[in-house]
C-alpha cells in the first residue's frame, strides 16, 4: 500500500505525548458564560433573548441572520445577565451574551423528528437549527457545507482525522474513546448523499485509532478507514482530499467541485448528537497542554467558559507563562489575556514557558527556496512576502498570492526566520476585504 | 504590563536551521577538501594555512568595517562572509601571494556583495566574482600551480594541450597541481554527501549540472565518446567544487525547482564551451557567473504552478 500524502509539508516535533493518554474529562463553567455571538464565518447572530430572561441548557439565544451564519445555544441554565460587547480570542470586540449560571444545568431539547423519520431536507434543517460549524477551526456553518449545488455529485465524506496540528489530541481522544459514535455520525451524513463513500483519514502517527476504526467498519461497505501520511499539514482540507483521492482544490474552488466534503471529527459528533439525542452544539473537546502546564489533558468544555478555568482544570502553570495559544502552534492565534471564552472553533489552549518566536530576529533572505520547497500551495512564499511588505497588490496577486493556505510552513522552515505567513496573510486579507467592497 | 502575554502571528514553533547553522553546514562540507588541499601543499603547507585564513579573516573584517561604516547592523555572526573567504582560498593556488588574496577578499565582499546590499542581495557569487577579478588582474599568479615543489601545468592543461589523460586514480584522490580547494574530488564529493544529506543543497543544480556537462563532452570533446577523457574532465579543474558548493550558492541560483535544473544545464553547456573551445583549459568559474545572471530569468519561466492548477492547465491543453 503506497503512503497517502500530499506534496511539500514540514515536521514539527509533534509534543502530543502530554495528553495522547489522557481520557477527555467533563468540565462544568463556574461563574458566568460568556457566549460570543459570532462563533462562525459569516453574519454574527441575532440575540433573541434579553437581558433578565431565564434560559436553560441548549436554549437558543442566538438567531443565524443569514445564509452563512449559525445559530448561537446558551451552554447552563441561568438568567442573562448582559449582552454587551466583548474581547474574544481574535482579538476583535464581539457581541456577547453573559449568562449568569445557577448550577442547575435544566436543559432543553430541540424540537426534532426522530432521526429515523426525517427526510434529507429536515435531516439539514436540525443541523442547521443546532448552530453546527465546522470545529477544526474555521468555523463554516456546517449546513451550508452540507447542501452542495448536486448531492449526487458528492463522491467522498472524508472525515478529517488526520489532526496533524501539534500537540493536539482532542480529535485523537473522541475518535479512541467513542469509534462507534463517530462511525454512527458519519452514516448519518452519509444518508444525505446516494454516491458518496466515507472514509475517515487518520494520520499514522495515531496507528491505535486507525485499527480500531478499521475493525468497526469491517463489516461497513461504503465506509473506509485510511491512515495518512503524519506530516503538517496532511489535516488541510486540500492536503487531505489530495491524498485520498489525487485530486486538487485551489482557492476559488470548493470541495464540492471535486466530489468530496471534509468535516472534523468534532462536528461529526455534534452532528450525532443533534440528529440522535436532539442537542444542539454547546460543548466542545479542548487539548490543554504545553511544556507549562502541570497536568495536560483534553476536555470536554461548555462553551463560553473562561480559557482560565479550563487551564486552571489542567493543573494550572508550572511557571510563569509567556505564550498562551488558542488552537495548535501552527495556525492558533496566541492570546495576550487568558480572559476569554472557549468558543465552537477552540481546539487546544497551549501554554508555554518561553517563547521563542519572538526571540528569533528575522534576517535577511538567502533564497534558499524551502519555503517553496514546503509550501503545499506550491506558490513562492518569499517573493510573494515581499510583494506583501512593498505594498504591491498587483504583483501579489499576479503570483498567486491568493493560494495561500496560511498553513505557516514558510515561516516554520525559514532559516532566515522571516515572518512569511504573517506578510502574506495580512496581504491577502487586505485584497478580500478590497475585493468585498 | 508584565501580566501580559507575548503575541504573534502564526505559526508559534520553528525549525531549528538558521542562516548560521546552514554556513556552518557548509563550512563543515569544506573541511576535508581544505585539510586535504594543505596537505597537498607539501613544504608549503603553512603558508598554505597562513593564506586561507587571512583570506577567511580579511572577508569577515571586511563586511565588518563595511557595515560600521555604512552604520548598519553588523551580520558577521552569520558566517556567509565567512563562508565566501573559505570558498575564494580554495580557489586560489596555494603560492599565491597574501596580499593580493586580501584584495580579492575586498572585492568579493565590497564590490560583489555589499554594494548590492549584502546577503541576499548579491546577482553573482562573490567567492568566483573576486577569483574572475584576480585571475584577470594577476593572472600569472593566479596560474602558478607547484605540486611535489615543481611548478608545472595542471592535469586539465595538459588534457586540453595535448589530449593526454594523467593518472585518473591521483586526479580523484588530488594528487595532482590545481587550486588549493580542487583537487581532490574524493575529499569534495564527501562534504557534497554531507550537504545533500542534510538538505543544505539541492540535488538538482549538481546532477542537472554534471550531466549536461558530460553528455556535452561525450559529444562535442576532443576523444568523443571516449569515457577515460570524460573522467578526466569531471575530476579535473574546478569543476566538483564548483557544481556542488558554488553554483549551489542559494543567492545566487534560482529558487525554483525547474528552474534549478534549467540552471544547471546551463552551467553544463557554458562549462563544456568555455572548456573545449575557450583559450583556457579552465571554465566553471566563468560558466557560474555568467549563469549567475540570468537567475532572474530563469526564475520568470519557471515559476511553479500553484496546488490545483495543473490540471485545469492540463484540461485546457488538451494533453
Amino acid at each position: 500500500m503506497s503512503i497517502l500524502t500530499f506534496k511539500g509539508g514540514v515536521h514539527p516535533n509533534e509534543g502530543k505525548e502530554l495528553s495522547k493518554a489522557k481520557a477527555i474529562k467533563k468540565l462544568l463553567p463556574e461563574g458566568d458564560v460568556i457566549i460570543p455571538l459570532s462563533q462562525h464565518i459569516g453574519a454574527p447572530a441575532k440575540a433573541c433573548i434579553a437581558v433578565g430572561d431565564k434560559v436553560l441548557v441548549g436554549q437558543k439565544i442566538g438567531e443565524a441572520a443569514g445564509f452563512i451564519s449559525a445559530n448561537v445555544h446558551s451552554s447552563v441554565s441561568g438568567t442573562v445577565k448582559k449582552i454587551e460587547p466583548h474581547l474574544v480570542a481574535g482579538g476583535n470586540m464581539v457581541e456577547c451574551v453573559v449568562i449568569e449560571n445557577d448550577g442547575q444545568y435544566e436543559e432543553c431539547l430541540l424540537e426534532i423528528k426522530e432521526y429515523e423519520e426525517m427526510t434529507r431536507e429536515e435531516k439539514r434543517e436540525a443541523i442547521k437549527e443546532a448552530g453546527i460549524v465546522g470545529m477544526g477551526g474555521a468555523g463554516f456553518p456546517t449546513n451550508v457545507k452540507l447542501s452542495p449545488k448536486n448531492d449526487d455529485e458528492i463522491e467522498y465524506v472524508i472525515v478529517n482525522g488526520a489532526e496533524c496540528e501539534p500537540y493536539l489530541t482532542s480529535d485523537y481522544r473522541r475518535m479512541i474513546e467513542e469509534p462507534e459514535v463517530l462511525i454512527q455520525g458519519l452514516k448519518m451524513v452519509l444518508s444525505l448523499f446516494d454516491n458518496a463513500k466515507g472514509i475517515i483519514a487518520v494520520e499514522d502517527n495515531k496507528l491505535d485509532a486507525v485499527i480500531m476504526l478499521k475493525k468497526l467498519v469491517r463489516k461497513e461497505d461504503k465506509i473506509d478507514v485510511k491512515a495518512v501520511y503524519t506530516k503538517y499539514p496532511q489535516g488541510g482540507e486540500r492536503a487531505l482530499i489530495n491524498a485520498i483521492t489525487g485530486r486538487s482544490v485551489n482557492s476559488s474552488m470548493l470541495p464540492a467541485d471535486v466530489g468530496c466534503i471534509v468535516s472534523n471529527v468534532d462536528t461529526i459528533f455534534a452532528i450525532h448528537n443533534v440528529l440522535k439525542n436532539h442537542k444542539p452544539l454547546i460543548s466542545r473537546v479542548v487539548t490543554v497542554s504545553g511544556d507549562d502546564i502541570v497536568e495536560p489533558g483534553n476536555f470536554l468544555v461548555p462553551i463560553g467558559t473562561n480559557m482560565q478555568q479550563v487551564i486552571d482544570a489542567a493543573g494550572g502553570y508550572k511557571a510563569e507563562p509567556e505564550k498562551v495559544i488558542s488552537g495548535g502552534p501552527m495556525m492558533g492565534i496566541s492570546v495576550f489575556t487568558t480572559d476569554y471564552p472557549v468558543t465552537k472553533g477552540t481546539s487546544a489552549l497551549l501554554v508555554f514557558k518561553r517563547d521563542e518566536v519572538s526571540a528569533y530576529e528575522s534576517s535577511p533572505c538567502i533564497n534558499c527556496g524551502k519555503c517553496l520547497s514546503v509550501c503545499p500551495g506550491r506558490v513562492m512564499p518569499s517573493r510573494l512576502a515581499d510583494y506583501a511588505e512593498h505594498g504591491d497588490v498587483e504583483s501579489f496577486v499576479a503570483n498567486y498570492g491568493m493560494e495561500c493556505c496560511e498553513c505557516g510552513c514558510c515561516s516554520y522552515i525559514c532559516p532566515a526566520k522571516r515572518n512569511l505567513t504573517q506578510s502574506i496573510k495580512s496581504m491577502r486579507k487586505d485584497v478580500l476585504a478590497s475585493r468585498k467592497k | 504590563m508584565s501580566d501580559l502575554l507575548k503575541v504573534s502571528s502564526n505559526p508559534h514553533v520553528r525549525d531549528k536551521n538558521t542562516t548560521s547553522s546552514i554556513m556552518l553546514d557548509v563550512i563543515i562540507a569544506l573541511i576535508p577538501a581544505t585539510i586535504f588541499g594543505i596537505y597537498n601543499a607539501g613544504d608549503n603547507a603553512l603558508y598554505t594555512i597562513a593564506l586561507i585564513l587571512v583570506t577567511v579573516g580579511s572577508c569577515v573584517l571586511f563586511e565588518f568595517i563595511y557595515q560600521k561604516g555604512m552604520k548598519q547592523k553588523v551580520t558577521i555572526s552569520d558566517m556567509s562572509a565567512a563562508v565566501t573567504g573559505l570558498l575564494l582560498a580554495l580557489n586560489l593556488p596555494s603560492t599565491f601571494p597574501i596580499w593580493m588574496a586580501v584584495i580579492g577578499a575586498a572585492f568579493a565582499i565590497i564590490v560583489v556583495k555589499q554594494v548590492f546590499g549584502g546577503l541576499g542581495q548579491n546577482f553573482m557569487n562573490p567567492a568566483l566574482g573576486a577569483r574572475c577579478f584576480l585571475f584577470l588582474s594577476f593572472s600569472s599568479y593566479m596560474t602558478n600551480f607547484v605540486y611535489d615543489g615543481v611548478s608545472g601545468a595542471t592535469p586539465l592543461y595538459i588534457l586540453k594541450t595535448t589530449g593526454e589523460v594523467d593518472s585518473l586514480r591521483d586526479m580523484f584522490i588530488g594528487n595532482i597541481s590545481g587550486t588549493i580547494g580542487e583537487t581532490s574530488v574524493i575529499a569534495l564529493l564527501i562534504g557534497a554527501v554531507y550537504l545533500l544529506a542534510k538538505k543544505v543543497i539541492d540535488f538538482r543544480i549538481p546532477l542537472a549540472y554534471l550531466a549536461t556537462f558530460s553528455i556535452f563532452i561525450l559529444i562535442f570533446g576532443e576523444k568523443q565518446l571516449d569515457f577515460e577523457y570524460l573522467l578526466a574532465h569531471l575530476c579535473g579543474g574546478g569543476l566538483m567544487l564548483g557544481a556542488f558548493y558554488m553554483a549551489t550558492d542559494y543567492v545566487t541560483s534560482p529558487i525554483t525547482p525547474w528552474g534549478r535544473v534549467v540552471f544547471g544545464v546551463l552551467l553544463g553547456i557554458l562549462t563544456g564551451i568555455f572548456r573545449v573551445f575557450g583559450a583556457n583549459a579552465e571554465g566553471v568559474s566563468f560558466a557560474i557567473i555568467f549563469s549567475n545572471l540570468l537567475v532572474p530569468q530563469i526564475e520568470k519561466i519557471t515559476r511553479p504552478r500553484p496546488f490545483g492548477y495543473v490540471h485545469m492547465k492540463k484540461k485546457k491543453e488538451g494533453k
